[in-house]
């Protein structure tokens, strides 16, 4: 093996960023002469005989690990602060799981109803619904989702509301004639031995914990803990519908209320499960605990019919007997949908596919359209104003340059409220400047100019206050370009003009950019000056947003907005890479 | 070399003085006139006016006092446009974002002038500085040197009879700028254009020019041709500033026309040559070039007055051998030599007698 010298670890002639990387590998080398040994053809060695390809990687490695350490913190608080959240918006505009959770045994029964001959969904899923609905409202979420559905069709959340209240009635109505046949069906303690079984029966944990899950999805409360209580695997075969219903109340009445089962009336959904249940069990063979009251009611179980779900919800709502509200819950189902983005382009998801909203409900897309054009607008009176100024500040003696800047930055030093504010001062109609058109006479008192509460009040203040974010990359950049370019042009016999457009303005166009970017990037998700000063007519897609989010509580809705503004920046960034090049921005 | 009359001058400052705040004189009287062809440098420490001069022609500063001609014309109300001086700066100010030709070709589109035309005076100029194959290219692509031919080719491409250059070659490594100076003088030679160039370096100033005007604090020291310049400085500023000098410091003690006596600091008697001094008594500053001096004895000029030396220091510079000597007192006394077959190589230490010619030793004002 011949050696060869070169230049190696350590020895590099002139400082760079890489002598770090250099000097690690000369340390970890450093028991060995500073020599690097090849193979004749094979690959090149280091000192110690490890390809150099390898202990390079291995002295980048330690090098890459011990910066990724340094910069660990900051990167997991952006991670968390930061991509954590729009990460959660972008889900939110597509989650929705509130439905199936609300509703798990609604959802797949009306999964196979075929809404399209427009009649009424069958009688199962009207029980499913009756046992959902009523969990739902003694977890106190059946209002929730009310309030989701609400805003695929309006009077579902009042009719949500309602309902949960008088789902009661139903249990009640069966519990008269049955407390006649035996007193003991009103009590707590029976119906706790009925399915609690004898001391020692074998008990059905799969059911409690089938149920178990069912309740944390729809009371997103953990549930954990032991609850003194499983159906006996006996009265779970004999009686499903109630042991399931009994469950229900048991797993919620200990681990919700915190009470004690044995001296809690069991809720009512237990009656008609029952009855149903009795329809056609065989209790004859039955031995365990309260054997009687069954064995007495199975006799007498002529006089009680099989309830009737529908007629029940009928009862409470007649919109319960019509398809629409089936309909509605079964089109939006889906755990993950497209009904927010639909709405947000004023579309709905209805059972036929997507469509576009009535015509009364279409703002969105205009919006849209407004935020983007206001914003353009903005920017381009950004550019005007700030070009001259940021050429001054460029070109005028330090000092002088010095107070300008600070008459620049001042606006920065003062609220945004009050600027806006200021400019609702002077733009109103008994403002400022109305006064003095007035005063002036070229204006009549009466027929004062409108300046505030429309379009044209949200470009003035806007512009107003987002002028520094497009002088002061304008000036960045111009700083940086020297004088002698504009001497050269002139000596080559350009005039001022020619000078100006062909020579100095080419090379500011990068703090143009990088204004405009910026302005227009701020502008169009601006919030608090078009709420103030915009009216109806000047308020931009962000107030929209704000209002789902704060009012109306769409969040959805509101996740989808944000995520398509979030969408046409990226595309509007993405144009301007292309046509301008992004290397060609300058910030400073 | 064009002369330098007057009458016939193609540039003139006339009793010019320029003052940027109003307080001091940046420059001060300035009386100058430059030749048809002449290639004048404007040589000078930092900060003595050089660029203000350059600029004030140029038209990017206005006189604050005086006239400046051009072509027998005044032109101190004249913007820059309208001058027709080309002008080479010394970042070569390319636009950058310009191509080769681009740049060259933008003073001529600013004349209106038609494409072929224009095509045809981009690549003659772009020949000319031996850069034809990079018209493509923009300048951010180029090594220092051939921006610098560039920015050359664009102040001559639009035949500006007049042309500025300052310190042009001062970002460039000295070889590529000992290269550059000699391709600017022919070029300048071949074209017979009027240059004007400012510069920090007096070699480069000696090697190129036809005159070289010394600056110091706003005024001309001395305005002569390189030659002139370094044999026969008119005071112990253009002495000191033009190329090595030893330097003794002493008394005129007699003046007989020609010739002067001057008595040193430690009593040594010589002669000289009076300069700017005038009377007996005078404090006087006596020059004598380092490679005047002689200690070998054949080599010595019969009238050579010859003093005593003490060795400090032997230096070996390849081409020359300098030689740091203590001589009337004065320990920073340089003898340069060349460094021939025969040349004997003096010791540190060693005792000798050196000498030199009394025409080259010159008394100046102290
Ligand atoms: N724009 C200006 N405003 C005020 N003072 C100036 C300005 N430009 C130059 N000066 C002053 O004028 C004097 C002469 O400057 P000038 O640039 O002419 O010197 P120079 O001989 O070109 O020096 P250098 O060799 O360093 O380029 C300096 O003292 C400088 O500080
Ligand atoms: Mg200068």
């Amino acid at each position: 093996m011949s050696t060869v010298s070169g230049t190696g670890p350590g020895t590099a002639d002139a400082p760079s960023p890489d002598d770090a990387l250099h000097e690690a590998a000369a340390l970890a080398d450093r028991d060995t002469p500073p020599r690097h040994g090849a193979a004749p053809d094979g690959p090149v060695l280091a000192a110690d005989g490890t390809p150099l390809k390898r202990s390079l990687a291995r002295a980048l490695r330690l090098q890459k690990t011990r910066a990724l350490m340094l910069i660990a913190p900051l990167l997991i608080f952006v991670l968390i602060s930061f991509i954590v959240p729009i990460a959660q918006m972008l889900w939110r505009s597509v989650e929705n799981d509130i439905v199936s959770n609300t509703l798990p045994m609604t959802v797949p029964e009306l999964a196979q109803w075929d809404a399209s001959d427009g009649g009424l969904p069958p009688e199962p899923v009207f029980r499913a619904m009756y046992y959902d609905m009523f969990l739902a409202a003694e977890a106190k979420k059946h209002t929730r989702l009310g309030t989701r559905l609400n805003y695929e069709q309006t009077g579902i959340s009042s009719l949500f509301r309602q309902s949960g209240r008088k789902l009661d009635d139903l249990g009640k109505d069966i519990l008269k004639p049955l407390r006649a046949l035996d007193g003991d069906w009103a009590q707590a303690a029976p119906w706790f031995e009925l399915m609690s079984g004898a001391d020692g029966a074998a008990k059905d944990t799969a059911a409690l914990e089938a149920q178990r899950d069912r309740l944390r999805r729809v009371t997103e409360s953990p549930l954990a803990g032991e609850i003194g209580f499983a159906p006996s695997s006996e009265i779970s075969a004999l009686l499903p519908l109630t042991a399931q219903a009994y469950t229900d109340f048991a797993i919620f009445t200990v681990l919700e209320d915190g009470k004690d089962l044995a001296k809690t009336k069991p809720w009512e959904t237990v009656y008609p499960a029952l009855i149903e249940d009795m329809q056609t069990a065989d209790v004859a063979g039955y031995g365990g605990p309260r054997a009687g009251m069954l064995q007495a009611l199975r006799a007498g179980i002529a006089e009680f019919p099989p309830p009737s779900y529908s007629a029940a919800f009928a009862d409470i709502d007649a919109d319960w007997a019509a398809p629409q509200v089936w309909q509605t819950i079964q089109t939006h189902a889906r755990t993950v949908t497209p009904g927010y983005f639909l709405n947000a382009v004023d579309m709905q998801l209805t059972p036929d596919g997507a469509a576009a909203q009535p015509e009364s409900k279409q703002i969105l897309v205009k919006l849209f359209g407004r935020t983007l054009v206001m914003s353009l607008i903005i920017m381009g009176s950004c550019i005007l104003l700030g070009y001259p100024i940021a050429y001054l500040l460029a070109n005028l003696p330090m000092r002088t340059a010095n107070v300008l800047l600070i008459l620049v930055l001042l606006p920065f030093w003062t609220s945004l409220l009050v600027r806006t504010s200021a400019w609702k001062v002077m733009l109103q109609q008994q403002g400022v400047i109305n006064d003095t058109l007035v005063w002036l006479g070229l204006v009549a008192d009466e027929s004062r100019l409108v300046m505030i509460n429309n379009q044209f009040g949200t470009i003035v203040a806007m512009t107003h206050i987002l002028l520094p974010f497009m002088i002061l990359p304008m000036y960045s950049v111009m700083q940086t370009i020297p004088p002698s370019y504009v001497r050269a042009a002139k000596s080559l016999g350009a005039t001022n003009w020619t000078t100006f457009w062909r020579v100095y303005f080419p090379q500011s166009v990068p703090g143009i950019g990088a204004g405009s970017i910026l302005v227009f990037i701020l502008a169009i998700g601006y919030y608090i000056t078009p709420e103030i000063v915009g009216g109806t007519k000047g308020v931009f897609i962000s107030n929209r947003i704000a209002y789902h989010i704060s009012s109306s509580l769409n969040w959805g809705l509101a996740a989808a907005l944000g995520t398509i503004l979030l969408a046409v920046v990226l595309l509007l960034y993405w144009c301007y890479d292309k046509i301008v090049g992004i290397d060609n921005v300058k910030l400073g | 070399m064009a002369s330098s009359d007057m009458d016939g001058a193609f540039v003139e400052f006339d009793r010019v003085q320029k003052s940027y705040d109003g307080e001091t004189l940046v420059v001060k009287d300035l009386n100058l006139a430059i030749g048809k062809g002449e290639f004048l440098t404007m040589l000078g420490p930092s900060g003595s006016g050089k660029t203000t001069c350059l600029m004030m022609l140029a038209g990017f500063e206005t006189a604050t006092h005086g006239e400046i001609r051009l072509g027998g014309r005044e032109i101190n109300n004249i913007p820059p446009h309208k001058r027709g001086i080309g002008m080479v700066f010394q970042n070569y100010a390319l636009f950058p974002h310009m191509t080769v030709a681009e740049n060259l070709s933008f003073p001529l589109e600013v004349r209106k002038m038609g494409k072929s035309e224009r095509d045809a005076k981009v690549k003659r100029a772009l020949d000319m500085v031996q850069m034809g194959a990079f018209g493509g290219r923009r300048p951010a692509q180029l090594s220092g040197g051939q921006q610098q031919r560039i920015a050359l080719a664009r102040a001559l491409v639009f035949e500006a009879e007049l042309v500025l250059m300052d310190e042009p070659l001062g970002a460039l490594d000295k070889q590529l700028r000992e290269h550059m100076q000699f391709e600017i003088k022919h070029i300048a030679d071949n074209l017979g254009i009027t240059v004007v160039y400012v510069t920090h370096d007096q070699t480069e100033a000696l090697t190129m020019s036809d005159r070289v005007a010394v600056f110091e604090d706003g005024r001309i020291q001395q305005l002569d041709p390189p030659d002139v310049l370094y044999e026969e400085p008119k005071n112990s500023f253009v002495a000191q500033f033009i190329g090595e000098n030893n330097t003794l410091m002493g008394k005129v003690t007699k003046m007989n026309g020609e010739v002067a006596e001057v008595t040193l600091d430690d009593g040594e008697v010589i002669d000289t040559i009076p300069v700017n001094v005038n009377a007996v008594g005078d404090r006087t500053l006596v020059s004598i070039r380092p490679e005047r001096v002689e200690f070998n004895k054949e080599r010595l000029h019969p009238d050579a007055h010859t003093i005593h030396a003490e060795v400090l220091e032997f230096i070996y510079m390849g081409d020359i051998y300098r030689t740091r000597l203590k001589v009337a007192g004065n320990d920073n006394f340089i003898v340069k030599t060349r460094n021939a077959p025969d040349q004997r190589r003096l010791q540190a230490g060693e005792k000798l007698e050196i000498g030199w010619r009394p025409q080259d030793c010159r008394a100046l004002d102290a």
